[in-house]
């Protein structure tokens, strides 16, 4: 591990971080890249789900994960709070993982 | 934290109140991993420094691991950036759908940057109205921030750590992530940019680099493309 890694990988990173803020900045958007801007969140974060639960590295797996957040989706769907959610999904995990 | 919200206000506001709450829950999950990046970052010879520094500037999980795995590895310096840029491209994409939220001075924006991350993104969209999305986004992104460059500094320091699998603790971030992107599911378009995303991200996990599946799920936003039939009227 050199310093030169740990800095070029720091202003890469902050790099990517703010270019979209730039990008944006304060400019006024036609409506329908403002429409687009807005689902951003929702098509990465099911994304990020996805690769979370299902995934090591390249690989789809299925294991405890699933039966986790399967539970998470369930109590997010009985409107459980959300610190409830994360404790929900964690734990049946772990009891999943204890149990196979 | 300039803005309508005052921030004696913030504790009082029941909206904000769970959005602490999950904060501190996450945070917890985020230092156990913290703590095991230090050390996983130490024994693939970084100093203690070296992995604070990284923590501090870089300050995204998955690329940093990514980093120190491929040189522990035994990897070279470029194949370990190459991966670990690859991770935190999605940022810049989140930073696109946090722009319109964070107008203000310039520097506060520069700020608001180093802590645009999945969390704090996930989290502000899971809100109703501006004021609650600027909040959660700025509580989340420093909450985050503290518990990982904490748990980077013991981790670091101590050498030892707690397998965050054993508690299910590497489930946490789905399943919070389900429940902050559960809202928008009500709203159709929404629903079905969600649906493109992981499917794409799914379809494409076998077959590409990580990290490239998750900038891909970005095609979900083509179901904004159209206008929304009510306004055509």
């Amino acid at each position: 591990m050199t310093w030169t890694l740990v800095f070029a990988l720091a202003a890469t990173a902050y790099a990517f971080k703010v270019l979209g803020l730039v990008l944006v900045g304060e400019r006024k958007l036609p409506a329908m890249l403002d429409r687009c801007l807005a689902l951003i969140p929702a098509a990465l974060i099911a994304a990020l789900v996805m690769k979370d639960t299902f995934s090591v590295g390249q690989h789809l797996q299925l294991d405890a994960r699933a039966a986790g957040v399967g539970a998470a989706v369930i109590a997010a769907w009985r409107k459980a709070p959300l610190i409830a959610v994360i404790v929900i999904g964690a734990g049946v995990t772990a009891l999943a993982r204890a149990l196979t | 934290m300039r803005g309508p919200l005052k921030v004696r206000e913030l504790w009082r506001d029941e909206d904000l109140r769970q959005v602490f709450a999950a904060c501190v829950t996450l945070g917890l999950a985020v230092g156990v991993f913290a703590i095991s990046f230090g050390v996983t970052a130490v024994s693939a010879g970084a100093s203690v420094a070296q992995t604070c520094v990284m923590s501090l500037l870089v300050f995204t999980g998955a690329s940093q691991f990514s980093a120190v795995s491929v040189i522990g590895a035994g990897g070279s310096a470029a194949s370990a950036f190459g991966s670990a840029a690859l991770l935190a491209a999605r940022n810049s994409v989140y930073g696109l759908a946090m722009a319109p939220h964070l107008k203000g001075r310039l520097a506060t924006r520069l700020v608001a940057a180093q802590i645009t991350i999945d969390e704090s993104t996930a989290m502000a969209s899971a809100q109703t109205d501006a004021t609650h999305r600027r909040a959660a986004f700025w509580i989340t992104g420093l909450s985050i921030y503290l518990f990982w460059n904490t748990g980077t500094l013991i981790g670091a320091i101590l050498g030892s750590t707690i397998d965050p699998t054993t508690y299910g603790l590497d489930a946490a971030f789905p399943a919070a992530f389900v429940a902050m992107v559960w809202p928008s599911l009500r709203n159709r378009r929404s629903a079905l940019a969600a649906a493109i995303g992981a499917t794409v991200c799914l379809a494409l996990i076998p077959f590409t680099p990580v990290g490239v599946p998750i900038l891909c799920a970005v095609l979900g936003v083509v179901v904004g493309i159209p206008s929304p039939p009510e306004r055509a009227t």
